[in-house]
């Protein structure tokens, strides 16, 4: 009876806690400005179970993706056990489920548990990739101190998390065997209860129980862990693929508040004096400078984010030693708007704390590296676009503070005035078609 | 033979219009090895007898640098003067041998009321080659030689056009090797992003090097590329290696029109 009180405690608890921290993440993603993404349904729909469910962009790279899917798939069928294991803490029962299932029982207790020695050994290898064989995207300059510390806590976690489960099953299977004198027949437990022959059944029981409350506690723990770390992907990776971008990556955002003045200025009848019109909303900020100038899926991008390093790995500017680490560029945009966030709590809406996601987390250089080559949304597995939060910045520094390499501003001024990048003139366009050769 | 290349406004006058407007882009005007692509591209339009027209002194930058750059309002001034210019034509369908100019007229002229139906000249001259009208006897100049084909990103991820240039290169009768990073993996040449007008950020290569390396690893005779800029960077990446006397970078237009012997 305590230990079920104790159980609905720590379930309410922690629930009421993961449900606190997600709140405050959907409220930060809300910071973002509007974008609407509620068209096209069917083919959201599509892209989110090809994508996220089904993992299609995971098996470009084939041996993590298998090594991933092995982890996934264990971690989505757990849930499964883990709904019995929920009804046992509150009712006091044992393998509820049990009775009634009979059969398929075992097989879905067996595949579980099979999954869970798959995941276990993939976790073990994902461990060897971070530590030992130091996989290059999992160990550069952004990966060092924190994210490398939280990649690991994770992979260790779900080491503790398959202990635990089966430690549960094993005790579990060596007292049936002494109180019944048969097996549950599930696949692996029943290789593990003859390592516990000879303990007695109160030592089983308590083992049972520590597998039991051990587990459940890391599933706790781990849920909370979550929000703090860079695994929320797991949760985020269903909407934030849900609202991909589904233009070509080609087509950059038409910036409407551009469109108006440009319109204004090539039409002869416009009164550049007339008042604006009823209903027209102060100008934004061109381009963005901070997280809040960003849209709201730039920062659901952050935040789905599980630094695997994909894209800066095949960014062009990257690979060939510049500063601009497309990877970084999530992390900054979610590590301020979780600073920006925080003091909005704490200070107030109107709060400036004087730093912003432009120079204080990400440099112009990093920025003028970027050639718009699309290979980082391309390698994202959960469909993140870095390159937006970089056009943006872009936008921002280039049309409010005219900071632009030189170069570039010489080419602007070319194409104001002769139109063509290079200093030629417009009326020698044709000359090709008479010249030789 | 001596190109034919009637202008838009030669056209108008004459009471006719063209099934197609060739938009030639800044590069494929101004640069000169670009030019050669342009011309080369003429030659395949004139010999299959497509009726097209150029704009001529009327044509301006598409404004991608500008956008790529960040200076939306440049950007914006060159596609609303552009579309000016296309809508009093009354053009429908476009081809161009620029990825960037292909890029911003398919997909950003439109918001901004240019709809046109834009493609890119390996499509372009796919459909012609379908049609049998410009045909390759025995692979011409390249039969049995290795080719490999740098895929321009503003053709390849930003608009999913992997094929068509691959195609044509088949029709060669060549080996079409492919680079380690190819199709929707392929590396960027550097040129990018407006990167084409600046020097490169601090690093410890450039972009084309590392791009040539790829290409040279695969003992290719021939880099194809459907890019002025592209071919631009790779032609450079040779130098630097010392092989621009043993290796070509050639447009798959220039492709196309040396093996029909235009």
């Amino acid at each position: 009876m305590i230990s079920n009180i104790l159980f609905a405690v720590l379930l309410v608890g922690s629930m009421s806690f993961f449900i606190w921290n997600i709140l405050k993440i959907r409220s930060n993603i809300r910071l973002g400005r509007d974008l609407d993404r509620s068209d096209r349904k069917s083919e959201r729909l599509k892209t989110m179970l090809l994508v996220a469910l089904g993992q299609k962009k995971m098996f470009t790279r084939p041996i993590p993706a298998l090594l991933h899917l092995m982890i996934y798939s264990a971690f989505i069928l757990t849930q499964i056990e883990l709904i019995e294991i929920f009804v046992d803490g509150l009712s006091g029962s044992h393998r509820i489920f049990r009775p009634d299932l009979g059969g398929l029982y075992t097989f879905i207790i067996s595949f579980i548990e099979i999954l869970s020695v798959l995941a276990f050994i993939a976790t073990l290898i994902f461990l060897s990739r971070r530590n030992l064989i130091k996989v290059p995207r999992l160990n550069m300059k952004e990966m060092k101190g924190w994210p490398k510390m939280d990649g690991n806590m994770i992979l260790f976690m779900e080491l503790i998390l398959i202990i635990f489960i089966l430690t549960m099953n094993g005790a579990d299977e060596a007292m049936h065997l002494q109180e019944y004198g048969s097996s549950y027949g599930f696949t692996i437990s029943s290789l593990i209860g003859p390592i516990f022959e000879g303990m007695d059944l109160s030592t089983l029981h308590t083992l049972e129980r520590v597998g039991w409350w051990g587990h459940i506690i890391m599933v706790f723990t781990f849920i909370n862990y979550l929000p703090y770390s860079k695994h929320l992907h797991i949760f985020l990776a269903f909407p934030n693929t849900y609202y991909s971008n589904l233009e070509k990556k080609g087509r950059f955002t038409n910036m409407e508040s551009v469109t108006t003045e440009v319109k204004l200025m090539m039409d002869p009848e416009a009164d550049p004096y007339a008042a604006p019109q009823e209903g027209v909303t102060e100008p934004q900020r061109f381009g963005a400078k901070d997280v809040t100038d960003l849209t709201w899926k730039n920062l659901m991008d952050s935040y789905s984010c599980t630094e695997c390093g994909r894209c800066t790995s095949s960014c062009p500017a990257n690979v060939t030693g510049k500063l601009l680490s497309p990877r970084k560029i999530m992390m900054d945009t979610r590590d301020r708007l979780v600073e920006v966030g925080e003091n909005k709590r704490k200070h107030g809406a109107d709060h400036d704390d004087g730093k912003s996601l432009l120079g204080d987390y990400i440099k112009e250089e990093e920025l003028w590296a970027c050639t718009s080559c699309n290979a980082c949304v391309q390698e994202c597995p959960v469909n993140i676009d870095p390159l937006a939060i970089i056009i943006d910045l872009r936008r921002y520094l280039v049309m409010e503070e005219s900071k632009i390499p030189t170069e570039l501003a010489g080419m602007l001024t070319n194409i104001e005035n002769n139109g063509a990048p290079w200093q030629f003139s417009p009326a020698d366009r044709l000359n090709w078609a008479n010249e030789e050769g | 033979m001596s190109l034919n290349v009637p202008t838009m406004a030669e056209m108008t006058a004459k009471g006719e219009s063209p099934e197609i407007l060739f938009w030639v882009g800044c590069s494929g005007s101004f640069d000169d090895r670009a030019k050669k692509i342009t011309k080369a591209l003429v030659k395949i339009l004139n010999k299959c007898e497509v009726k097209f027209a150029v704009l001529g002194a009327e044509e301006s930058c598409s404004g991608d640098p500008a956008k790529r750059a960040g200076n939306e309002f440049t950007f914006q001034m060159q596609a609303m003067m552009n579309i000016q210019v296309l809508e009093g034509y009354d053009v429908k369908k476009i081809v161009t041998a620029c990825p960037h100019c292909f890029n911003t007229l398919k997909n950003e002229y439109p918001e901004l009321g240019g709809n046109y139906e834009v493609i890119h000249h390996t499509q372009m001259i796919q459909e012609l080659i379908n049609q049998g009208k410009i045909s390759i006897k025995d692979g011409g100049t390249y039969k049995g030689k290795k080719i490999t084909f740098h895929d321009p990103c503003y053709l390849g991820r930003a608009n999913d056009v992997y094929e068509a240039p691959r195609s044509l290169i088949e029709s060669l009768d060549a080996e079409l090797v492919e680079m380690k990073r190819c199709k929707t993996k392929g590396l960027c040449c550097g040129a990018g992003g407006a990167q084409m007008f600046k020097e490169s950020e601090n690093g410890n290569k450039e972009v084309n090097i590392e791009r040539t390396e790829d290409a040279l690893e695969t003992q290719a005779e021939v880099i194809a590329t459907g890019c002025p800029f592209c071919n631009t960077m790779m032609t450079d990446g040779l130098k630097n290696f010392n092989k621009e006397n043993e290796i070509e970078v050639l447009d798959v237009a220039e492709l196309i029109a040396n093996a029909a012997d235009l």
